[in-house]
């Protein structure tokens, strides 16, 4: 077992490794992150967003249905510690048995 | 000064880091919009200065506080007034959080219409973004701290 998992580690970060030429060099201007939709960002955020920071603009404006999962991944988490974590419903559900004893 | 709270350590923080904690996560998320920032930070930064309140004043903290129960149910409402914002937009006959179809802006950006419609959106969202953060981080504290009082 674990000589089978050193080889398929082993066979994992070669092909890593052996795509890493392939990634687009930093700053590169014709790389793929740098030409599709960034440069309409960067020349028409201000007058699409309202918003003097590009930043925001982005993440509030042309991506604002990822943000709002965001902000429900982040209220489930809340909601799921009270649902573990809570005193009231350890109280509930032990009342519940003991009136399935009676 | 009268010393209220222990401490003259505890006393400074109450009575200064705590409101201007509150009053700087204000800022942040109404100057979200325009610096870096929004509504996370705003979030964060107003629950520190509800954590610190509780912190030291304890269970009978009662200037800056939140209940847990109702902090569960603000944090809904932070994520329903971000939904609302994407149905208002779509009732008037936008796609999905398309600022644009909005009733009403706050603001004008030097007579257009568009970018302030979109600003405006942007302070909703952000809005409910800062509340779901903020209550998210206290009703967290608050079933931990209740559940350390049990054991």
């Amino acid at each position: 077992m674990r000589v089978l998992a050193t080889i398929i580690l082993f066979i994992v970060t070669s092909v890593f490794c052996l795509n890493v030429t392939d990634l687009p060099v930093i700053g590169d201007p014709d790389s793929a992150p740098n030409s599709h939709v960034t440069p309409h960002y960067i020349e028409f955020s201000e007058e699409d967003t309202g918003s003097p920071n590009i930043v925001t603009g982005v993440l509030a404006d042309y991506r604002g249905f990822d943000t709002l999962w965001e902000t429900t991944v982040m209220f489930i988490a809340g909601l799921t510690a009270v649902i573990i974590l809570s005193k009231n419903r350890e109280e509930r559900f032990l009342k519940k048995k003991k009136g399935d004893k009676k | 000064m009268k010393k209220k709270y222990g401490s003259s350590v505890l006393d400074i923080s109450f009575r200064i880091i705590t409101p201007f904690t509150l009053i700087y996560g204000v800022y942040v998320y109404l100057n979200g919009e325009i610096s870096p920032g929004g509504g996370f930070q705003a979030g964060a930064l107003l629950a520190v200065g509800v954590v610190l309140a509780r912190l030291i004043m304890g269970a009978e903290n009662k200037i800056y506080n939140v209940s847990g129960r109702s902090a569960v149910i603000l944090a809904g409402v932070g994520t329903f007034i971000y939904a609302l914002t994407g149905w208002v937009t779509m009732l008037r006959g936008g796609k999905f959080l398309d600022y644009g179809f909005l009733p009403f802006a706050i603001g004008s950006h030097g007579g257009h219409m568009w970018p302030a419609l979109h600003a405006t959106g942007i302070l909703f969202i952000e809005l409910g973004v800062t509340l779901c953060v903020m209550m998210t981080i206290i009703d967290i504290l608050d079933v931990v701290v209740e559940r350390t009082d049990i054991e």
